[in-house]
């Protein structure tokens, strides 16, 4: 689990790339020239942060003739939803155990 | 991603419990223990101190903390440092309490701060950056 919180993190901390990944989830299904247009970079760069964010699991892939359509999927984000709610439910037991222990003491 | 989000928990709970005893619950070490973690906390701001847990996972259960700020039986607020890697933790935990009838209303935050400038550090102001700001620094460092 903390290796793929690790994996998505990493992929989504470059600005670039999470700005690909933002105008996928925004606008759906596009082209790697259609992202180009957006991305300020060059086309290769902008294949290079698709592999990234494909390999983490945060975009799919489709071939339409000679197109490769890309999209978000939203599943890649489940680590990171995982790891935040880990992070609040730790508190919500520390809160029960604080309420048991202010029964238990004396006024 | 909006620029301005920010990494924060909060939890808030009403307790029918007078604020005078919640602040013994929060801020005396053997009451602690009983319901947070094991530690040598002392309630004077600037004292350094450790939260330890069972470990698991790569974690080795050790919160490295030290008290930034105390308003008594209103505010408490400590360092929450831990993890190593993309997974670090460098946050500030602050617990406020508030008077409501005759319960109190508790309200914990725990936010994170830029972990590599803690002299932006002033009282109750805290240097926020959003999310994947501070965790681009963070990845930045730790490559």
């Amino acid at each position: 689990m903390q290796h793929m919180a690790d994996t998505v993190l990493k992929s989504l901390a470059d600005p670039t790339r999470r700005a690909i990944f933002e105008s996928l989830n925004r606008d759906g299904e596009q082209t790697v020239w259609m992202l180009t247009d957006q991305a300020g970079v060059s086309q290769p760069a902008v294949s290079k942060h698709l592999g990234v964010l494909k390999s983490a699991g945060l975009v799919r892939d489709r071939r339409e003739g000679r197109q490769t359509h890309y999209s978000a999927d939203p599943k890649g984000l489940k680590p990171l939803l995982d790891w935040a709610s880990q992070m609040t439910g730790f508190w919500q037991k520390k809160f029960d155990a604080l309420e048991d222990l202010l029964n238990r003491m004396d006024q | 991603m909006n620029q301005n989000e920010k990494l924060s928990v909060v939890v808030e709970r009403e307790f029918p419990h007078p604020p005078e005893k919640i602040w013994r619950a929060l801020t005396q070490p053997h009451l602690i223990a009983e319901w947070l973690m094991q530690n040598d906390f002392k309630p004077v701001v600037g004292h350094h101190f450790h939260l330890r847990t069972t470990p698991y996972g790569n974690w080795d259960g050790v919160i490295e903390s030290e008290v930034l700020a105390i308003e008594p039986q209103k505010s408490l607020a400590y360092r929450w440092n831990s993890g190593e890697g993309a997974l670090r933790v460098a946050c500030v935990v602050t617990w406020t309490l508030t008077a409501v009838g005759n319960g109190t209303h508790l309200r914990m935050e725990q936010s994170g701060f830029r972990a590599d400038q803690p002299q932006n550090y002033q009282g109750a102001k805290y240097g926020w950056q959003n999310f994947f700001g501070r965790l681009e620094q963070l990845l930045g460092r730790a490559e």
